[in-house]
């Protein structure tokens, strides 16, 4: 499928340049049968689901390193790991390997069969306490930026996702489009045993991602904007975690928890509850698809209840509007996602 | 040096004319072992009980990364079946999988670690290190003992009760509410709580013993500056248990009674908070972990010592550091709480005092190495242990600097970079820690000598081992794998299926030491008292191998040259 692959890739490029002829086209070289409904959706800018790209937003085989990052507190995280904090514990460490290598070649018995009498040296206890102060001074001050950063709150007209587990599945609930909610369940995987009665197997969709990692629902929110999710469970503690995004924050009964998600790019980013919740803790995970705004309208009105600004908007009006509404798909819409706004989908 | 003197401090009359032997006055067999108030004996079954757990505890992390060698669950039904489910379904599975992660995690910390480090060679060496005849209470030492034996039957048992989806407690040993209360029904929770309750007395009343020997018993003339440090360090860890096992008692008290009697102190809906009992765990939880290792450090420091035959470098630094550990120990348990939903300011305290604690482990690694520095070293199986517990130790206290950052901690929380920090610093520090006391002080606890060639064999072969299984969770963790998950997606195989090789070296090193035991008592030559020479200055040296039943009837005296 490398080559229908690249077909929907160079397709979504085409349709974001508003040549949507190309689509159909490309995709009628890739996959003949799907050629209807691939016109069909293209023309109705219409919501479809993401396949994801091979290793963004998911473990990669054998990987030794962190998830690639896809929001801008991830990289700034990333780095404060990878540039400042694997570094020093790396030379920490092999100093101290060296040091112990060195004084069992030189001070063993044969090569120092008189031991000294040293037990004390005040200067270099003093260093030995001093340097590894400095030391976390400096990991310190990137260290609480970033959490001072993480804490931001979201911006007032941010549009709100609320996330609740349950064993064993999330919901998604979208108040600021009209109150719907997603119920998602990771799909069952062939030749094993069914986690989720009536959901599908992986594979029976060529939009699926990898093994233990798709849901049947994703969570679908527009990337390029800040979003507010709020975060609580219905019975036990999960966890809701996206390593791609530098997300972890759990779902507590009783309480929200709430935090900025800002995905910088359209994506499919995969990640698993983290947090025991019993029996299938291991079969929850989550699947977060970051649209351009205009797609995540698209995918608002597929759901039954969904609504754009507060009109739920006949199928007719949206096929119109939403493709329309932003024409680059990364700028920063907030203006749009606030359930308050009055003018319609056109920002 | 310690010198005895006979004409002083006399504490028991000569009248009895009794030769070397005579004074021993060894109980039968049952009122021995089963009754005993003697610190040696008493030591020996903690060992012995804590070898038992340890076996269980490992078979099943055995039977965890068995399950882990590939994607897709494989084992887990004949598992279940082990434990007397005939025919469990899907969700029994999994859920005996989280009885796994339960009952692995409670045995080798409360069952293993805990009586091994501070049950076994506390109560064997604490004494004879201080110069005292016993413990300050004996009678209680033998209650802590039988309460923990009876603590470990109570969760053996729980794992044959219903636990919610299935037998067994699956909860995590950290028995988060609200999966602990309403998402356990069964009394296997109960039970299993129950045997924390009973360990935790145990150890509280063990360490209100060790406090009373350690600061009442010491012999004449040996200040609290004079005093080994691995006494220190069994010191600082009974503070710890005394303060914070209670909180861990009412904690899970509250969970009985959220369970049974309709309490709802970590039920919102009822106006209680399942933070709060995370707050309550994890207030006891992370002096646990120094609890566990601190031993650990005295241990190491004293055989640094005698293979180097130098006196400890900075001694007074290293005493302090332990009680510095402890202390700062108290106040950082929230880094195990990143993701709970903490503010931002309780985050970054926690972030900056949790790093504090580098500070002083630093102090003890940098003092272990220039003891070293200068010295005169010899490579026998206990050091070749201690050298290996440095480096171990050393990459497990890096990762926990990572760890402690509260903003990088929100990717690596709960995976399996978790799981490898904190195996580097138990499963790879403190154990091997425990192996290095074991071959430093079986001679004297045995009277027979090991075989030196299978020692080092040992450590070669679990040196490799553990690493294979814990260096490449490293990996796993970063690459985002969750920790408690039975099944992993298929990018993660790699690592976990080496993980699992790593395993079984590990078990066979088990394999060389068990024959190692058996060799010393069948074959193994008689140990002289000071079997290690003139580096081992420390007071049991000074006493036969085995040591006497009683010892120090005569106390020692300790003179003001400098001594630890």
């Amino acid at each position: 499928m490398i080559l229908g692959e690249d077909a929907r890739t160079l397709r979504r490029g085409l349709k974001v340049f508003g040549l949507s002829m190309g689509g159909p086209v490309l995709a009628a070289l890739a996959a003949p049968q799907a050629f209807a409904q691939d016109a069909a959706v293209v023309a109705a800018g219409a919501y479809e689901r993401m396949k994801p790209t091979p290793g963004k937003g998911m473990p990669v085989d054998d990987g030794l390193g962190l998830q690639a990052q896809y929001s801008p507190l991830g990289d700034y995280a990333q780095w404060i790991h990878d540039g400042v904090l694997m570094p020093i514990i790396t030379v920490i460490t092999l100093i101290v390997l060296g040091l112990l290598l060195w004084v069992m070649a030189r001070y063993n018995r044969r090569f120092n069969p008189v031991p000294s009498k040293t037990s004390h040296n005040t200067f270099i206890e003093v260093i030995w306490t001093l340097v590894p102060v400095l030391i976390l001074v400096g990991i310190a001050v990137p260290s609480i930026d970033l959490l001072a950063k993480q804490y931001k709150p979201a911006p007032e007209k941010a549009l709100t996702v609320k996330v609740t587990g349950n064993q064993w599945f999330w919901t998604y609930t979208y108040p600021d489009n009209g109150g719907f909610e997603v119920m998602s369940y990771m799909l069952n995987l062939p030749g094993q045993p069914v986690v989720n009665n009536g959901v599908r197997e992986l594979g029976t969709d060529p939009s699926d991602g990898p093994s233990h990692l798709e849901v049947d629902n994703r969570m679908v929110v527009p990337a390029g904007e800040p979003i507010r999710l709020q975060i609580t469970a219905s019975d036990v503690i999960h966890s809701f975690a996206v390593p791609s995004l530098w997300f972890k924050l759990d779902a507590v009964p009783g309480r929200i928890n709430e935090k900025v998600l800002f995905i910088k790019e359209p994506g499919v980013y995969y990640g698993q509850c983290s947090e025991l919740c019993g029996a299938k803790h291991g079969y929850m995970p989550i699947a977060v698809e970051a649209l351009p705004r205009d797609k995540y309208n698209a995918w608002v009105l597929t759901q039954s209840g969904g609504a754009i600004d507060g009109q739920p908007a006949p199928a007719e009006a949206a096929a119109e509007g939403a493709p329309a509404a932003t024409p680059t798909a990364a700028a920063p819409a907030s203006s749009e996602a606030a359930p308050a706004a009055s003018a319609a989908p056109a920002a | 040096m310690a010198t005895t003197a006979p004409e002083t401090f006399q504490a028991h009359d000569d009248a009895h004319g009794h030769s070397a032997h005579d004074h021993d006055h060894k109980p039968g067999f049952f009122a021995r072992w089963f009754m005993s108030t003697n610190h040696k004996d008493i030591g020996t079954l903690y060992l012995i009980f804590a070898i038992f757990a340890g076996l269980i505890g490992g078979a099943f992390s055995g039977m965890m990364r068995v399950e882990l060698a590939e994607p897709g669950i494989q084992h887990l039904d004949t598992f279940a079946k082990w434990f007397g489910n005939p025919n469990p379904t899907f969700d029994q599975a999994l859920h005996l999988w989280n009885m796994l992660i339960t009952a692995h995690g409670l045995i080798m910390v409360f069952f293993m670690v805990m009586p091994a480090i501070i049950g076994g060679f506390g109560n064997w060496f604490v004494p004879l290190m201080i110069g005292a005849p016993d413990m300050a209470f004996p009678r209680m030492n033998n209650i802590s003992f039988w309460l923990t034996v009876t603590g470990f039957i109570s969760l053996l048992i729980s794992a044959f009760l219903p636990g919610g989806t299935g037998n067994g407690p699956a909860t995590g040993w950290t028995v988060y509410a609200p999966l602990s209360t309403s998402g356990s029904p069964g009394l296997s929770v109960d039970f299993a709580i129950f045997a924390l309750h009973l360990a935790g007395a145990g150890s509280i009343l063990g360490a209100i013993n060790f406090i009373t020997t350690i600061f009442n018993m010491r012999a004449p003339g040996m200040t609290m500056h004079k005093m080994p440090l691995f006494a220190w360090s069994v010191l600082v860890t009974a503070f710890l248990l005394l303060l914070a096992l209670p909180v861990l008692a009412a904690a899970i008290t509250m969970l009985i009674t959220d369970r049974n009697f309709g309490t709802t102190f970590f039920d919102a809906a009822g106006g209680g908070d399942p933070v709060l009992y995370q707050h309550l765990f994890w207030f006891f939880g992370h002096p646990e972990v120094y609890i566990m290792i601190l031993p650990g450090f005295g241990i190491i420091s004293h055989i640094v010592s005698t293979f180097s035959r130098k006196p400890i470098f900075g001694y007074l630094g290293m005493a302090y550091a332990m009680v510095a550990i402890g202390v700062v120990g108290f106040v950082v348990w929230a880094h195990h709480m990143y993701t709970a939903g903490l503010s931002v300011n309780t985050k970054m305290y926690f972030t900056a005092a949790t790093m504090v604690i580098a500070v002083p482990t630093g102090i003890k690694i940098f003092s272990w190495i220039a003891t070293m520095w200068g010295g005169s070293m010899q490579f026998k199986s206990p050091m070749i242990w201690a050298i290996g517990f440095i480096f171990l130790f050393t990459v497990g206290g890096v990762t926990g600097v990572v760890l402690a950052n509260g903003g990088v901690d929100d990717v690596l929380h709960d995976t399996y970079y978790v799981v490898a920090h904190f195996h580097y610093v138990l499963s790879l520090g403190a154990v091997t820690a425990l192996f290095a006391g074991f071959y430093y002080w079986f001679p004297k606890m045995s009277g027979r000598w090991h075989s030196e060639f299978l020692a080092k064999l040992h450590f070669l072969v679990f040196f490799v081992g553990v690493n294979l299984i814990f260096f490449p969770m490293h990996f796993l963790g970063l690459q985002g794998m969750p920790r408690r998950y039975p099944d992993f997606a298929e990018a993660y195989a790699h690592w976990n299926h080496v993980a699992t090789v790593g395993y079984f070296i590990m078990a066979a090193s088990l394999v060389i030491w068990f024959v190692n035991v058996i060799y010393a008592f069948t074959m193994g030559k008689k140990a002289e008292d000071n079997y290690w020479g003139e580096g081992a200055t420390t007071l049991e040296w000074t006493l036969s191998s085995p040591p006497p039943f009683h010892q120090f009837e005569t106390l020692p005296v300790i003179d003001d040259k400098h001594h630890h």
